[in-house]
């Protein structure tokens, strides 16, 4: 930890997950060019993942994906003044430490980009800036929060247009929690174990029935109705990668995305702003994809 | 000093985007029950409105696209309670420096406030603060926090961080530069409750 002018201590867990909780109830989109920071700001995201291209190129395009170019992630930051997020590779640091020095606001250790690292994710317990991470169950969930991130979102398939991984991940860890709920302490050393993730925080779990860091939705949203499904679900906050600016008509989407998150549980709302949004990203389907993300991470 | 709920009081937590369920959590700890805003009709059940911190652009925004903006306008002109903490001092104030062109307060407490003035995230902290008519420090944090760069006449200053003003009152409206609703601390909302 640091000190800032005003002498108080920056960095800490405290002030991450601070971070992550003004984030809830909004929308995170992704952006390859100050013009489509400022169509995503104008339509009310809460904050813009800078990258050099959306999932949906990556996995067209294939080869290994990197940390964006620092000047393209600078032209974001000048042009926006929501929060700005960045991705390195999973296990990379080296590229956490670049986007730390950028001053981005929130570092994601995604899957999207090729790893680096086949064992080891980042200590991110080194870092100013807060972690987000992807996860495909609550074990997974619980040792990237071990490791220090301070928001976790649901892996989904990015870069697909298909909803149904994401849903599956978010079921799978808010299930968990659930059933972990209901278990009694005997029953926790055997979660921790069959979870991979240490005890106190499946304890803690028990305890609160939640986890210890936001849960938002990542993966495969193209919809105003798929982003409210995951909010119905429980998600708190969702990302939109790929979904809008690979559909027809990006800007009456980002702004159709962003009212339904906020009123996810009002019919009248969804039926609305669904209506004449051209086409959505055509998406394609689990059998069709050659490699899973949502496989890389461990 | 804490008393007890504001009895026959509803609190409304307006919940368009941001940490509105941690200031539920922070008046119910209190025994004060909290209902979410999201609508017109929300806002009619309650006496008092909480404007929670998050992205200001972003909440000006959906109070526009929700219609919100004039019936809340309207209940505030009439005295309706109001707290603000970070984005929601933002929402209160007179005028928002750096704010978007399109961006509108309710101008309901005589301050003018500058957005991110303590910097991005690598700049957020947290630090103890001494605010009037606690008897103990209180630990506050500031993420991306916004700075009352003008002060009314009207306005009394509640507490204070290297000469900046960062908890203000005016009349029923008070609001926050930091986020007291972070943490288990909740004597800052039990202050509001004793303006009901």
């Amino acid at each position: 930890m640091t000190k800032n002018a005003a002498s108080g201590a920056t960095g800490s867990m405290n002030i991450k997950r601070g971070l992550a909780e003004m984030l809830k109830g909004g929308v995170i989109m992704d952006v390859v060019t100050p013009l489509q920071a400022k169509i995503a700001e104008d339509a009310g995201a809460i904050a813009v993942m800078a990258l050099e291209r959306v999932p949906a190129d990556i996995r067209r395009d294939g080869g290994v994906a990197r940390m964006s170019d620092p000047e393209m992630i600078e032209g974001i930051k000048a042009v926006v003044s929501i929060p700005v997020m960045a991705k390195a590779r999973i296990g990379h640091f080296v590229e956490a430490q670049i986007l730390e020095a950028l001053g981005v606001d929130f570092i994601d250790e995604s899957e999207v980009l090729t790893p680096a690292d086949e064992t080891h994710h980042i200590d991110k317990f080194a870092f100013t800036p807060p972690f987000v991470c992807g996860a495909t169950n609550l074990g997974e969930a619980l040792r990237r929060i071990s490791e220090g991130a301070a928001l976790i979102r649901s892996k989904g398939e990015a870069g697909t247009g298909n909803v149904v991984e994401a849903v599956r991940h978010l079921r799978n860890i808010l299930g968990d929690i659930r059933k972990i709920t209901q278990a009694d302490n005997a029953e926790l050393f055997d979660w921790a174990k069959k979870l991979g993730a240490p005890l106190p925080l499946v304890q803690e779990i028990q305890q609160t029935g939640k986890l210890q860091v936001p849960l938002f939705c990542a993966g495969g949203i193209a919809t105003p109705a798929d982003a409210a499904l995951a909010m119905q679900l429980g998600a708190e906050a969702v990302f939109v990668g790929s979904g809008i600016f690979k559909s027809d008509d990006p800007a009456p989407r980002a702004k159709a995305i962003v009212e339904a998150t906020a009123h996810f549980r009002d019919a009248k709302v969804l039926a609305r702003v669904s209506r004449n949004l051209g086409a959505p990203m055509t998406g394609i389907g689990m059998d069709q994809i050659n490699e899973r993300y949502a496989e890389r991470g461990w | 000093m804490t008393r007890g709920p504001a009895v026959g009081r509803t609190v409304g937590v307006l919940a368009l985007q941001g940490a509105f369920f941690a200031h539920q959590i922070a008046f119910e700890s209190l025994g004060q029950q909290t209902i979410q805003v999201r609508n017109e009709e929300d806002l009619g059940l309650v006496d008092a409105l909480v404007f929670p911190g998050g992205e200001s652009t972003a909440m000006s925004h959906l109070l526009r696209t929700s219609e919100m903006f004039e019936p809340i306008q309207a209940r505030l002109s009439e005295g309706m309670p109001a707290f603000g903490t970070c984005a929601g001092m933002i929402m209160l104030s007179t005028a928002v420096i750096d704010g978007r062109h399109d961006q509108r307060s309710f101008g309901v407490i005589d301050i003018d406030v500058q957005r991110n003035a303590y910097g991005r995230q690598i700049d957020s902290f947290e630090t103890d603060i001494n605010v009037e008519g606690l008897h103990e420090p209180f630990h506050a944090s500031f993420i991306r926090a916004p700075q009352v760069v003008r002060c009314g006449s009207g306005v009394s200053v509640l507490a204070s961080l290297a000469d900046s003003p960062i908890l203000v009152k005016q009349n029923s409206v008070m609001v926050a530069a930091f986020h007291p609703e972070l943490g288990v601390d909740s004597r800052v909302h039990a202050m509001f409750l004793e303006m009901l």
